[in-house]
């Protein structure tokens, strides 16, 4: 039972392979993964309140781990919902799509849960490899090999990641002589002050870095969101990520609570780096996709504000920016899959009246927009807050306000969207057909970026829960 | 909470606050233009209605805040829901819950696309314009604060005039950019109090450094959104291209949120850096009132002098509330109400020549008194009123404003004193060109019932504050003298340090 959703996922990964043997079972294949996602959120949700140690204690199921193992079967849900039919995938490719998107989302799961080096490694690199697969997944627009490019980068710079985050593992086993997460903790805190464990924390964290997209390992984002079908950024740009903020919490535990300054400097400087880098960035990209890329540089900049203050109260505020960030994100690509006709590439201009050709998605493209900007009531607003409030109470008063004015330079961009769907006319750009799946997961998106805007109260609490019982 | 005098039994400011909320929520099913247009309208006038209680059972005799209500939100970071109104916020609630209905009815065919979408933005932003005067938390008071952002970039944006992209973004990111810092100064109050609740943050001992950096970003923001010279630049450009409900918001109330903060935060929370940095606003206020003066004189577009008009309007609301005597505020806070009462009133009628001519060059309506002289007649009366002519709103507010400002500081009270000659200059002109120069336009019909009902219970508060201003002054008395006796404690307090080193 406590393995139930990885299991599931792991029978549904053989099922969805016998389906790749065969043809014309692409129709099959997308509802099979889909009634899987759907699934593993129900078993997740199950053992929410379960407690223990698996596989000779390498993996812990605890409140934490099934957290973010709901969080990314929700993703995983909404991500099929509304780009299931897999526009700009070749049809004979799209079984193993959907096989390698439910092997990804099982490395993730695994992820959460291992709390011994090598078992935390596998399960990254059985995520990684499938996402590395199905970027190239996609049918040539233009002769250009765009997605072939952005595979190589994208698999080149997670090949580098993964490999500092080895070495910084190889400095942690070699100070500590053990791989498990919770004999490490209280040997790493004694030599909290040692040069070699901040170098060893550092390096170990890049790994995930690069997953999160932070600065300086946020060079395969604008390439690789450009390149990859919008499907498959929908995918990279949000569950992924959960992955790695829920780890880089685990990482952060440890830097001991006094005496880690240096990596709290080292997190800070990053965080800055990111939203100026991303929002700068951002502010002049004409590609929708490229321009969310940018965003995510400086939102993971904003989760990295959760981190550094290394208390329980920052980690909850984190894990709730983070699942807000994948709602918000995912409310953006649900209008771009919807908006691209045939898989290709949207512009900014491309949304020119979509309040007009789609009022739906136009109100999605809104809402999403804005929570991204963070303006009240949505939850980016309430994550930017209570991110800011925690920060500013641990004193760092210069990078509260310089997350303050990143805030004022992301508006612009996020409104120049707004302003295309909303204030320019369609001229003769087609309605946007939508069905009645994307309505209802459009309006379920709405809502819970409104709800967790709203009130949060309950989701903070179980997510502090759920960090103070992390070991 | 000794503070807040609790609401017992029926929640009166929740309801008022969300009334208009669900009423967009039904109004999402409802099919029809007119079935929209009257359901807007009845929601806002019942809103209108039931908001009449709070003057009634308003206690003027307390300076605490009353019908309070108060729930817990966010516990861990002591964030609470937390209403209630004092003498200052009382009129400005009724301004907005007046106002919206007038907007609606001033909407009914100016707006032909999109009704339900527009309607629904109407009703939005007044629930976070009345929240806002509600709130006595500073999480839900900058929630709302911001929140309004949204429908009113949609007002502008979408049923906006030829250059609305380039208002709307104007207006949007002026106002966020503004508030950012409030946001920082917010928190960094919240850590030195432990909690959110706006009244538990007043009388305490910041050090003046401290006092200084909130006191200014706090005054960025509410600067940008009164706004004061030099920051105003969004608002003719939000103005002219905004549509009449649009403007009539923006000019009745969003306008007012400046200086309520004012009056709200920078007064009580920081009193001491009030004294410091108070002079400077004093100039800044006279420099507002003639730049707002000397630029209305020169423009051919109705709304657009209109519009700099409302920068030397509240180049005096300013200057009442800096000089700091009971006199000075409380013209201020009635300055804010006539204003309100009086642009918004401006606004409507030069909408409904919109209508008619789709034109807003003061040149393309001149000589219409002779074909629609129903319409001259408001349009004159109003004008008269914004010039601070005896007899109307304005000219109680101003007098009082100038009053309190001559008894602690002549030169800067005559130095403002030609703003409200170069008031005079500009409504003249542009009633002497709308009254007597050029042939007419008999093409023209005049107003009909529902512009005339739109129009009417404005006039009425024109002349009802004008010769009867006691009913609206008495519910602030207690209210301003509790602020400036704050103020003072600060002042005193201040002396003392000086005295022993």
């Amino acid at each position: 039972m406590l393995f139930a959703p990885e299991l599931l996922m792991l029978i549904g990964s053989l099922v969805l392979f016998c389906l790749c043997l065969g043809q014309g079972k692409e129709n099959l294949a997308r509802y099979a993964s889909l009634v899987l996602a759907i699934a593993s959120c129900f078993l997740s949700l199950a053992t929410l309140q379960m407690n223990d140690n698996l596989f000779y204690d390498a993996y812990r199921i605890d409140m934490f781990s099934q957290l973010f193992k709901l969080a990314i079967s929700i993703g995983l849900v909404i991500v099929l919902l509304f780009s299931g039919e897999l526009k700009g995938v070749d049809d004979r490719l799209r079984p193993e799509y959907f096989l390698f998107m439910v092997l990804s989302t099982l490395g993730l799961m695994m992820l959460v849960s291992s709390v011994e080096l090598l078992t935390l490694f596998i399960a990254l690199e059985l995520s990684s490899y499938s996402l590395y697969l199905m970027v190239p997944m996609r049918d040539d627009h233009g002769g250009m090999k765009m997605q072939m490019e952005a595979a190589i980068k994208y698999i080149l710079f997670g090949v580098v990641a993964t490999g500092t985050m080895l070495y910084g593992m190889s400095f942690i086993f070699g100070m500590t002589g053990t791989t498990y997460f919770s004999e490490l903790v209280p040997k790493m805190h004694e030599l909290a002050t040692t040069p070699t464990a901040m170098l060893a924390i550092a390096l170990f964290m890049s790994g995930f870095f690069y997953k999160l997209a932070v600065f300086p390992f946020h060079f395969w984002v604008p390439d690789v969101y450009q390149g990859a079908s919008n499907a498959t950024t929908a995918f990279i740009a949000s569950v992924p990520k959960l992955g790695a903020v829920a780890i880089l919490i685990r990482i952060t535990t440890l830097v001991a609570p006094t005496g880690g300054e240096a990596v709290v400097n080292m997190l800070m400087i990053l965080a800055v780096c990111s939203m100026f880098y991303g929002n700068l960035s951002a502010l002049v990209q004409k590609d929708i996709k490229r321009m969310l890329g940018f965003s995510g540089i400086s939102h993971a900049g904003f989760v990295l504000l959760g981190l550094l203050t290394l208390k329980d109260t920052g980690y909850a505020t984190s894990m709730y920016y983070i699942a807000g960030y994948v709602f918000m994100n995912l409310a953006c690509f649900l209008v771009i899959c919807k908006v691209s006709k045939n898989g290709e590439n949207v512009s900014i201009d491309d949304m020119s009246g979509l309040y007009k050709r789609a009022p739906i998605l136009a109100l999605t493209l809104l809402v999403g927009m804005m929570a991204l900007a963070g303006i009240p009531p949505f939850v980016g607003f309430m994550g930017k807050f209570m991110l800011l409030t925690g920060a500013l109470r641990d004193g760092h008063l210069a990078l509260v306000i310089l997350a303050a004015l990143n805030t004022a330079i992301a508006i612009y961009y996020y409104l120049s969207v707004v302003r295309v769907a909303f204030c320019s006319p369609p001229e003769d750009r087609p309605d946007v057909p939508v069905d009645l799946a994307t309505r209802c997961v459009s309006i379920a998106l709405i809502a819970v970026i409104i709800f967790m805007g709203v009130a949060p109260k309950q989701l903070l609490a179980v997510a502090e829960t759920a960090v103070r019982n992390i070991f | 909470m000794d503070f807040l005098i609790m609401n017992e039994g029926f929640p009166l400011l929740s309801t008022i606050v969300f009334l208009p909320l669900a009423g967009a929520l039904v109004l999402l099913f409802l099919p029809g233009e007119n079935v929209q247009r009257i359901w807007a309208m009845a929601v806002t006038s019942v809103n209108a209605l039931i908001s009449l209680p709070l003057y009634s059972r308003f206690d003027s005799t307390t300076a605490k805040y009353q019908f309070g209500e108060h729930v817990s939100w966010i516990p861990s970071l002591n964030i609470n829901y937390t209403l209630g109104i004092d003498g200052i916020s009382l009129l400005l609630v009724l301004l907005t819950t007046l106002i919206l209905p007038l907007c609606v009815l001033g909407s009914w065919t100016y707006i032909k696309t999109r009704i339900k979408e527009f309607m629904i933005c109407l009703l939005i932003m007044e629930t976070a314009m009345l929240g806002v005067f509600m709130a006595l938390d500073f999480v839900l008071f900058y929630i709302l604060w911001e929140a309004m952002l949204i429908p009113m970039y949609l007002l502008i944006g979408v049923w906006g005039g030829p250059r609305k992209i380039y208002a709307s973004i104007k207006f949007f990111l002026y106002t966020l950019a503004g508030s950012v810092m409030l946001l920082v100064a917010i928190i960094a109050l919240y850590l030195k109090n432990g909690s959110f609740s706006i009244p538990m943050m007043m009388g305490q001992d910041y050090s003046s450094t401290f006092q200084i950096w909130v006191f200014l970003a706090f005054f960025l923001a509410f600067a940008i959104k009164v706004p004061m010279f030099p920051f105003h630049t969004w608002l003719p450009a939000a103005h002219v291209e905004a549509p009449t409900a649009g403007s009539v918001i923006l000019a009745s109330i969003l306008l007012k949120m400046g200086t309520y903060g004012f009056l709200r935060f920078c007064l009580p929370i920081t009193p001491l850096a009030t004294l410091t940095l108070g002079p400077y606003v004093l100039w800044m206020s006279v420099v507002a009132i003639l730049y707002g003066g000397f630029t209305a004189l020169a423009q051919s577009d109705m709304k657009k002098l209109i519009a700099y008009s409302s920068v030397g309007h509240m180049g005096f609301v300013t200057l009442g509330i800096f000089f700091l005597n009971k006199q000075g505020m409380e013209g201020a806070i009635l300055q804010m109400i006539n204003h309100g009462v009086t642009t918004g009133a401006l606004f409507l009628c030069v909408g409904m020549m919109y209508e008619r001519t789709h034109s807003r060059e003061i040149s393309d309506h001149s000589g219409i008194a002779q074909n629609l002289p129903i319409f001259v007649s408001f349009l004159t009366i109003f004008s008269l009123s914004s010039l601070a002519f005896p007899a109307t709103n304005s000219f109680v507010g101003e007098f009082l404003v100038l009053a309190g400002a001559f008894s602690v500081n002549k030169v800067i009270a005559g130095a403002a004193i030609p703003g409200a000659i170069l008031a005079a200059a500009y409504m003249m002109r542009l009633l002497q060109h709308v009254l007597f120069r050029g042939p007419g336009r008999p093409d023209l019909a005049d107003l009909n019932i529902r512009e005339i009902v739109t129009l009417a219970p404005l006039l009425v508060f024109v002349f009802w504050i004008g010769l009867a201003p006691e009913p609206f002054l008495s519910v602030m008395h207690t209210s301003v003298e509790y602020l400036i006796q704050q103020v003072d404690v600060a002042k005193t307090a201040q002396i003392a340090m000086n005295i022993v080193p």
